[in-house]
């Protein structure tokens, strides 16, 4: 059985990753693919967490659906908001969107 | 088990390094589909089968394809890739670096010393998931189809072209 810690710091690390994709890339594709990083490390926290403490209840089972429908959902809306943006700037560098009106 | 698991989350970190450092979209994209798929196959060393098919699904399926084609519309050019060079360079990077790994060092040094939990029953077969979630779990199952709900009228209210817009219009 792999320790509960090497889990953690795995999901750690994808996390902390996908939030410097999302801080550093200038490209919004890019940016939102961070984001899912994020989301997928949490889910990984939760099934760690459901296998080492909780392995009796499902509820991580279900959280982890519940986030990725979040994520689903996030990913349609953001690529929408994204070809908005390429439609209106015609680029999707966020240093060169500015201004919140078109 | 042990070093499947190992592997596979070697390959998932490695991968996730290659998303943020590619400069090119489709290739970050590439390598976030291999983090995914590797993330799929650590749920199912850790016994959640279920988990892990839905991983390969709908992430590394059905969200991945819908980013391959907004990247495709987009049609990024060699141009965009010069303007992320510019993130790259080392002096930008050294001191945030420095000073998170000297977090990251510490919360290594706090979860190595946790105490490790117990082992399990087997629970987490696709059958018994399925089942908690038409029974005490229906009211999220219901949360998560009207958010799908939600996000699918907002993508395509954000979407629609306004009719007094010219095609291929920018400013």
């Amino acid at each position: 059985m792999v320790p509960f810690a090497w889990i953690i710091l795995v999901s750690i690390l994808l996390f902390a990753l996908g939030a410097i994709a999302l801080i550093t890339r200038r490209n919004a594709v890019a940016a939102l693919m961070g984001v899912e990083l994020m989301l997928n490390a949490a889910n990984l926290n939760f099934v760690a967490a459901w296998r080492y403490y909780y392995p009796d209840h499902l509820d991580a089972q279900v959280a982890v659906l519940l986030v990725i429908t979040i994520a689903a959902a996030e990913a349609a809306v953001g690529l929408a908001i994204i070809l908005n943006l390429y439609r209106r700037f015609g680029t999707v560098d966020l240093d060169q969107i500015r201004l919140m009106r078109g | 088990m042990n070093i499947i698991f190992y592997l596979a989350a070697a390959v998932a970190i490695v991968a996730t390094l290659l998303v943020v450092t590619r400069l090119n979209a489709v290739h970050a994209l590439l390598y976030l589909i291999v983090s995914l798929l590797a993330v799929a196959v650590v749920f199912y060393t850790l016994g959640a089968p279920f988990v892990a098919a839905l991983e390969v699904i709908i992430y590394a399926g059905a969200i991945m394809v819908l980013f391959v084609f907004v990247i495709m519309m987009l049609n990024l050019g060699p141009q965009a890739t010069e303007t992320e060079r510019g993130w790259a360079e080392p002096e930008l990077w050294f001191g945030p670096a420095l000073l998170c790994g000297v977090l990251l060092g510490e919360v290594i040094y706090l979860i190595l010393r946790m105490p490790t939990g117990t082992t399990l029953a087997r629970v987490g077969t696709p059958e018994q998931v399925g089942v908690a979630l038409y029974g005490p779990y229906l009211l999220g199952v219901e949360l998560a189809s009207l958010l799908l709900l939600a996000g699918l009228v907002g993508a395509y209210h954000l979407g629609r072209r306004a009719p007094h817009e010219e095609p291929g219009g920018g400013v």
